[in-house]
């Protein structure tokens, strides 16, 4: 127990540093992959030395130093590239923060410059996305591969291709003058959007929420809307990600479990955020074209008007995801209006909904366990238990995040008429 | 580092639309443009898809020679231009510069770095 206690602050210390490590590296090396090769090389440092000279006072600037180190020790190494070895000393001596280009200096956060630097063009949209949130956001290739619903080869396959463009064509890592920003805006969105996402119903470990990843997507979008605020689609994702984390007390009870949405106790949704997050919301949709943000907003912004579930415009729901699925079509989404379908007239028209998912659209939501979780609730409450046993067990074999399983094995006990205690981690040996 | 920048012609657009001699003349510009910056390595233009001639050699040696670029091909290589640039930014900006990039299309293709050249 001793050594998991020495290792737990480390690996805290990791996971919290980590995309700013690299972040700081990347603009100085211009190179991701050395960064990337040398943030892991400081990182191993440290799990020697850190548990035997204990955890530095500032672990970043340890982290920073170390990695310099090492990446002049790696360029040393290969004469191939000691024009850049040049460079490197040049930027490592050199205690200034980067020259700012007075064209872009009005980005005032270093991370959301270092976004939008990331988010090139040249790159597929998803590459881009992919990219950012793996290098800079801090996000580990498993979390960003579940955001995409693809496996976790998939998206090592499509990074890698990715960087491997970056280098053969020389994508500079360059901040984007003003006239690009709005260019590279969708990709950027979509990086936050992903982060927020993971930091409101993280995918994997054991707390439902990590307020760190949702609290730094807003903090950016808040950034990204004072600088661009004619862009609605920013304003749009701004008041989504406020009027979802307002219901972030009300989502996890005192011990940390999940509550469900028809359980929460609603006077403990955030009222500073909603009120905030309707008025962007009101302001994203006055746009001539509302975009799929401002959508997902205003259907947020539906759901926190109401005092409980049952007194929530279902209709009114039901209706924003058809825009929505007009506008962006996904299977996510079709999900999610099943649910929506199911609260509005019956469980039956909710699965029926999501029966109407064709083979194409099953394929992609392989991975995804919210699929049969959502079928199996609606199993549930048409009392078809021993359906839902079973389809509650599919959704265990997927779901990442510890609390999510604990709230899907108390759903699986119901079900089947037993206390949650007597059910196996997978719920399976029943 | 190198960059070609392949103008792309389509085959049911005429090569030169109405205002042909304009076009040309911004070719000319263009093309002085890219002399005057100093990243010219080497630039031409192509002969009509038309007068293309294709080779292939099969397994056993045997040349087969056929009429034409490709079979079905919706495209067709025009010109190009050979640049020397810092990076992918400056190729695009150069790509976007080029007329080609406005009557059709202008892909770039970084050229590969050959050890030893």
């Amino acid at each position: 127990m001793t050594g998991a206690r020495t290792v737990d602050p480390i690996e805290a210390v990791f996971r919290e540093e980590h995309g700013r490590l690299l972040a700081t590296l990347v603009r100085q090396f211009k190179d991701l992959d050395l960064a990337e090769d040398v943030a892991a090389d400081a990182m191993e440092a440290a799990l020697t030395r850190w548990p035997v000279d204990g955890v530095p006072t500032t672990p970043l600037a340890w982290l920073i130093t170390t990695a310099r180190r090492k990446a002049v020790d790696r360029l040393r190494r290969d004469s191939a590239f000691a024009s850049r070895l040049a460079i490197l000393h040049i930027e490592a001596n050199e205690l200034a923060p980067a020259p700012r280009d007075p064209e872009t200096g009005d980005i005032p956060d270093e991370r959301l410059r270092l976004f939008f630097a990331c988010c090139h063009p040249a790159l597929s949209l998803d590459a881009q996305v992919a990219l950012t949130l793996r290098c800079l956001g801090g996000l580990s290739t498993a979390e960003v591969a579940r955001a995409f619903l693809v496996g976790e080869i998939t998206m090592q396959q499509r990074i890698v291709r990715a960087k491997r463009k970056i280098r053969s064509a020389r994508i500079p890592f360059r901040v984007p003058g003003r006239q690009e920003l709005a260019v590279r805006l969708p990709a950027v969105l979509r990086t936050l959007y992903v982060i927020f996402t993971e930091g409101y119903a993280a995918s994997d470990g054991a707390d439902l929420v990590r307020v760190d990843l949702s609290e730094e997507a807003i903090r950016l979008a808040r950034i990204a809307h004072h600088l661009l605020p004619g862009e609605p689609e920013v304003t749009g994702a701004l008041a989504l990600f406020l009027l979802v984390d307002a219901r972030r007390a009300g989502r996890v009870d005192d011990s940390g479990e999940l509550v469900p949405l028809e359980e929460q106790d609603r006077t403990r949704w955030d009222a500073d955020r909603i009120a905030e997050g309707r008025h962007l919301t009101a302001a994203a949709l006055q746009a001539p074209s509302p975009g799929p943000y401002a959508v997902q907003a205003a259907i947020a912004a539906v759901h926190a008007e109401a005092d409980q579930v049952a007194t929530t415009d279902w209709a009114q729901i039901v209706a924003l995801y058809d825009v929505l699925s007009a506008m962006a079509p996904s299977p996510v989404v079709t999900v999610n209006r099943a649910v929506a379908v199911a609260m509005r007239d019956t469980p039956e028209a909710g699965l029926a909904v999501l029966d109407s998912l064709d083979p194409t659209e099953l394929a992609a939501l392989r991975g995804y366990h919210r699929l049969p979780a959502a079928r199996a609730d609606l199993l549930r409450r048409m009392g078809r238990n021993d359906d839902a046993a079973s389809v509650y067990r599919d959704a265990l074999d997927l779901v990442g995040n510890d609390r999510e399983r604990r709230f899907l094995l108390r759903r699986l006990a119901e079900v089947v008429g037993v206390d949650a205690m007597n059910l196996g981690v997978d719920g399976r040996h029943l | 580092m190198n960059y070609m920048l392949l103008i792309i012609g389509k085959q049911d657009a005429q090569p030169l639309p109405e205002g042909g001699p304009s076009l040309m003349e911004q070719f000319m510009a263009y093309h002085q443009s890219v002399m005057d910056a100093g990243v010219m390595v080497d630039s031409n233009v192509l002969d009509s898809f038309e007068t293309a001639t294709s080779v292939q050699v099969s397994s056993s040696g045997e040349r087969i020679v056929t009429d034409g670029p490709f079979a079905e091909t919706a495209e067709y290589l025009g010109g190009y231009y050979l640049l020397d640039l810092p990076d992918l930014d400056a190729a695009i900006d150069w790509a976007a510069r080029c007329p080609g990039a406005r009557a059709w299309r202008v892909e770039i293709r970084p050229i590969q770095f050959m050890p030893g050249s």
